[in-house]
């Protein structure tokens, strides 16, 4: 039998129905990889210590003949900027230390509800703020490829933690890249949802018209099964789509197969040319295309002259959302409190503000109050939303002409730990391909798309879709996913580097 | 030359209740001031024919029936309160009046 | 300012013209709150509620949380938007006023800003006299309230000095409709009144179209008052200052009052009135400053990412429109019509709340007359004796059947006292009590002759005087005839027997 670790959910889902293994063998055994290389990644905040007996209850449940949902007792690794009652929540800020939440995140209710087994809460870039997860306040999380880059963000840690086999899947969060960008510079697969496919409730909100949760994971497959389980409306967010989506598991079984790449239209954006990425992910992006291409795809040049403002409007609408979300972090009913001797309660918020945050999140509450302000809202974020119209006006005329969009989801392979730290406006430019969906609220995924010749670190493929067609990337991404792998021999994480020692 | 000055950058710490020191107006006036020529290009197509998008996908009349639910215990609201009287949460002075 | 120094008020109207400005907050009584379905603690069965029992995740800000809209608050916005002669927007959102403070959990008020639910609409006020004023609505708009603070430390609960405050977020989120008139000119020495009486009807229209229990002691209803003055023959406003909070009708009356006095000697002797918010002192009767209006106020209003616009369909403003009462003003005019009041009649009825008593009295038999000396007296009297609601104390088809009781003679007045007494202590109904206590009029003249014979026989002195022509006299043998009698006969078939015997 394989290593119980190296196992997707869907494998171990099946081992566990057949009762070929138990949920208690494959949490534990993934509890005991996180001892031995986690402290090397950093990829969890919180191990949970309730995992053993959350699996047992599922072990006894099945012993007992109860009907199971089909991923019951497969664990799962949770973004910290989901709220649970039962492991502190931080969303990776020292003002939320320790914080305990009273209720579940829905997703996490429905993830508990599936007999999902969380694992623990995974590391994050401060707020979800940054491509890098260098902003969190507990230390950085490093990328399972190579210690010493970054594993993207602000998802860093569930990416990794399911790189480095720490997880089978992770719940992520996606504002302007958070899911995919980390997928692509680890390996790995992640899918921004459409917008309000599933709940945000319990997520800890950044920039509420632009966050999104979805599924991280290593096979296409994976994120379809986690998504069928998280998606779907919730009274509790209005945003929510109430529809009946279809399964999502069942896309990507069928894209597997290969069937519908014959007559695939795929777009590839005229405005996001070649000499804009590192020449390893262009060209790891055209071998892709290739490949689909061979099999009947056929590759359509379109344009979408409104991208070259998606940056700017997103560092516009993200902080001024971000500026009032995060409002609520004062001192008085949960999280630090500063004391200010002789001070006003106005006192004891400033400073417990100027202590808890870090310099990413206080630059862009700043940056998103002046936006907002008297005087500059017409010009900056009235634009901004504009812009929005604009994109989402591209992205119909394109998908006129196109089924799919694709792009590389990122410039360039995992960067250097401490390289663009400081230097926030070259770490915006990180998420260029990955801010337009979620300015537009369109679905998008990151299929690993091979390792980049000049450096040897992996990339990824992101392919986008209509608003609610999420089936779509499934379908497509199972499809090149089953190609390269089959050309690879083996899923492209089998080539990273074992990871000795660093125990946690 | 954009319009970020120091004084401004001050202000908007006492906007958004963040006490900032010398050393970071100074840092995130240079910043800003960066940033905000970045994207201040957003306004050049924002023309008045174009409609604003406060949400990606336009829905409307989402609502919640009237009926109660949801509610915390006092435990539970009061649970990582800073400080308590043990059913009110406790604040320092309040400065500046009611809004 | 202290009074003394105020200018008197005609003086004030002689040099200047007062235009006036009026923010009604009105919390509705639905079930759950505005965004969350915590139960509304402006709901009578929730009022008493221990601190932070009612109160969701989104009503303390807790992270993750989200707002959620209740139907129904929905529903009795547009109620009270038609109400006040509005028109109902076909699209309408919320927005975020983003401010710091200890009783706003998120540290911003979700509210509508740019596109209220109902806006241009128009309530007709009646002052009482015959006169009335057409006040013009700008917009009412749904927004959540705040949660409340206490003082501690300081004098008597205020701000000023207290070393510590206690927050409790119960009434965080309960829906309110703020209601915000037009500048309203011409009113003139009658402002302070009219400011009363427009809350007045405020309060008439919440309570007939049921949308909240408007209660002002418990701030159900609260107002704001905008006053400035403007010279005589000059056409700018002035500056105008908004005393917040004046929470009793006749405070608001007060307030504006004192506003008009006060900016008029600053105004006379050449100064200028400072845009601000003022607190007004019911203990005192002034008003003093409260904050100034600065770019601190920059609330960076803007949609509410969270929540999706509000559109009702024509078929449900059409329903809701249907569904509502006379207007307040136009009943009363149909009421003093029908029954023939005085002005000052209808007032009273009017002021002590007591219309839909009398109208019910009324209706279940009772001459409109009678019905309303009963509300507006015994009634009244035992009420506030007993720190009790009128209506909480007799049904009106009780009290029409004991002035039916009156009317066919089994009662005098003062035994119907009694009745209504035993009614109240819930003894029954007026028959019941009447036969309870044996309190019907003796109508048998054989026992009243024979009380009259021994009350005669035992005062000899009066019954030479009678006899004298002094009928008057008459009166010393009534008195005792009903003591004998227990009050239980009629004094004027008593007095009729007495000089028949005499
Ligand atoms: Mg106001
Ligand atoms: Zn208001």
């Amino acid at each position: 039998m394989t290593d119980i670790i190296r196992m997707t959910a869907a494998e171990l889902a099946a081992k566990l129905t057949e009762g070929e293994i138990s949920s208690v063998e494959a949490t534990q055994a993934h509890l005991d990889r996180i001892s031995a290389v986690d402290g090397a990644v950093n990829a969890y905040l919180h191990v949970n210590d309730a995992a053993v007996d959350a699996a047992r209850a599922i072990d006894e449940r099945r012993a007992a003949g109860e009907p199971l949902p089909e991923l019951a007792g497969v664990p799962l690794a949770i973004k910290d900027v989901l709220v649970t009652t039962d492991m502190p929540s931080t969303s990776g800020s020292k003002i939320l230390e320790g914080f305990m939440s009273p209720y579940d995140a829905t997703v996490v209710a429905r993830a508990r509800a599936a007999g999902l087994v969380p694992l623990g809460k995974t590391n994050m870039d401060e707020f979800a703020m940054g491509s890098s997860t260098e902003h969190s306040a507990y230390g950085p999380t490093r990328n399972p490829w190579d210690l010493d880059r970054i594993p993207g963000g602000s998802g860093g840690g569930s990416a990794a933690a399911v790189a480095a086999f720490e997880a089978p899947f992770a719940l992520g969060s996606d504002t302007g890249g958070s899911i995919r960008q980390p997928a692509h510079v680890t390996g790995t697969v992640g899918i921004k949802p459409t917008y309000g496919a599933v709940s945000r409730y319990g997520s800890i909100a950044l920039a509420s018209s632009l966050d999104q949760v979805g599924p991280v994971s290593r096979t296409v497959l994976d994120s379809a099964l986690l998504q069928d389980v998280i998606a779907g409306h919730d009274v509790h967010d209005a945003t929510s789509i109430q529809r009946d989506w279809p399964s999502m598991a069942a896309a990507a079984r069928e894209g597997a197969t290969g069937a519908g790449l014959k007559g695939l239209r795929i777009g590839i954006v005229k405005e996001l040319p070649d000499s804009g990425f590192q020449h390893g992910v262009a060209d790891s992006f055209h071998q892709s295309l290739a490949k689909l291409e061979a099999q009947g795809a056929e590759i359509v040049e379109i344009s979408a002259p409104h991208f070259e403002y998606a940056v700017a409007a997103y560092y516009l609408i993200l902080p001024a959302e971000a500026s009032s979300n995060l409002a609520k972090f004062d001192s008085v009913r949960f999280g630090m409190r500063v004391e200010v001797p002789g001070g006003t309660v106005e006192d004891v918020m400033s400073a417990t503000r100027d202590a808890g945050f870090g310099p990413e999140v206080k630059r862009r509450i700043i940056l998103g109050t002046y936006a907002l302000s008297a005087g500059y809202y017409d010009a900056y974020y009235g634009s901004a939303q504009k812009v929005r119209t604009l994109i989402q006006r591209d992205f119909a005329a394109a998908f006129a002409e196109v089924d799919v969009i694709a792009t590389p989801t990122a410039p360039t392979t995992a960067f250097k730990l401490g390289e663009k730290i400081d230097d926030p406006l070259a770490m915006y430019l990180n998420d260029l391909t990955t801010i337009p969906a979620n300015l537009a609220g369109i679905p998008g995924i990151s299929v690993p798309s091979g390792l980049s010749e000049d450096d040897g670190l992996p990339v990824g493929v992101q392919f986008l879709a209509p608003a609610h067609e999420d089936a779509r990337l499934y379908r497509v991404g199972a499809a090149l996913e089953h190609l390269l792998v089959d050309e690879w021999g083996g899923p492209l994480l089998d080539r990273a580097p074992a990871l000795n020692g660093g125990a946690r | 030359m954009s319009e970020i000055t120091p004084e401004l950058v001050r202000h908007l710490g006492v906007l958004a209740r963040i006490q900032l020191e010398d050393e970071e107006v100074t840092r995130l006036t240079g910043e800003l001031d960066a940033i905000v020529e970045n994207i201040a290009k957003v306004s050049r197509v924002a023309s008045d024919d174009v409609p604003a998008t406060s949400h990606p996908i336009p829905m409307q009349n989402v609502f919640r029936p009237d009926e109660v639910g949801d509610m915390l215990t006092t435990d539970q609201a009061l649970q990582n309160a800073p400080d308590s009287d043990g059913d009110r949460f406790r604040v320092t002075a309040i400065l500046g009046e009611e809004q | 300012m202290a009074r003394a120094e105020l200018m008197d008020f005609d003086e004030a109207l002689e040099k200047f013209e007062p235009v006036i400005g009026l923010e009604v907050h009105i919390e509705l009584n639905t079930k759950t709150k505005m965004f969350s379905a915590a139960a509304n603690p402006a709901n009578t069965e929730n009022h008493d509620a221990e601190p932070n029992t009612l109160v969701a995740p989104v009503d303390m800000g807790l992270p993750g949380s989200m707002p959620a809209v209740n139907a129904e608050a929905i529903r009795k916005s547009i109620t009270l938007g038609l109400a006040l002669g509005c028109s109902i927007a076909p699209s309408s959102r919320f927005a975020r006023k983003n401010y710091f403070y200890p009783d706003l959990g998120k540290n911003y008020q979700i509210s509508q800003y740019d596109e209220p639910i109902a806006f241009e609409g128009s309530v007709e006020v009646d002052l009482g006299d015959g006169e009335t004023v057409v006040v013009p609505i700008e917009r009412a708009h749904m927004e959540e309230d705040a949660g409340k603070l206490t003082h501690m430390g300081g004098a008597a609960g205020r701000i000023q000095g207290a070393s510590s405050s206690l927050v409790d977020y119960n009434r965080a989120g309960v829906p309110l409709v703020e209601i915000v008139t037009h500048p309203i000119f011409g009113a003139e020495h009658r402002a302070p009144e009219l400011a009363k009486a427009y809350l007045a009807t405020i309060r008439d229209i919440a309570i007939a179209t049921g949308i909240s229990e408007a209660r002002m002691e418990r701030g159900n209803v609260r107002c704001d008052a905008n006053v400035s003055l403007r010279p005589r023959g000059t056409e700018k406003l002035g500056t105008r200052t908004e005393t917040k909070n004046v929470n009793s009708m006749r405070s608001v009356e007060r307030a504006v009052r004192y506003e008009i006095q006060r900016q008029a000697v600053i105004l006379a002797s050449g100064g200028t009135i400072t845009q601000e918010t003022r607190h007004w002192h019911e203990d005192t009767g002034e008003t003093s400053p409260g904050r100034p209006k600065s770019d601190a106020d920059d609330y960076r209003y803007f949609p509410e990412p969270d929540l999706l616009p509000v559109a009702p369909s024509e078929e449900l403003i059409e329903e809701l429109r249907a569904a509502l009462p006379e207007a307040p003003a136009v009943r009363r005019r149909r009421l003093k019509a029908e029954w023939d009041f005085t002005d000052l009649e209808l007032q009273d009825v009017v002021n002590g709340g007591l219309l839909n008593e009398v109208e019910a009295t009324v209706a279940a038999g009772a001459a409109p007359q009678t019905a309303r000396k009963w509300w507006t007296g015994e009634i009244t009297r035992v009420a506030n004796a007993q720190e009790r609601e009128p209506a909480a104390l007799v049904a009106p088809e009780q009290v029409a059947s004991l002035q039916k009781l009156i009317d066919d003679g089994t009662l005098t007045d003062k035994l119907a006292r009694q009745v209504l007494e035993g009614v109240i202590a819930g003894e029954g109904t007026p028959q019941e009590v009447v036969d309870a206590r044996g309190l019907a009029v003796v109508s048998d003249d054989g026992a009243l002759i024979a009380a009259i014979d021994d009350a005669l026989a035992a005062q000899p002195d009066v019954l030479e005087k009678i006899r004298g022509g002094k009928v008057q006299a008459a009166g010393a043998i009534i008195g005792a005839v009903m003591k004998a009698m227990k009050g239980q006969a009629d004094a004027a078939r008593v007095r009729e027997l007495i000089l028949e015997r005499a």
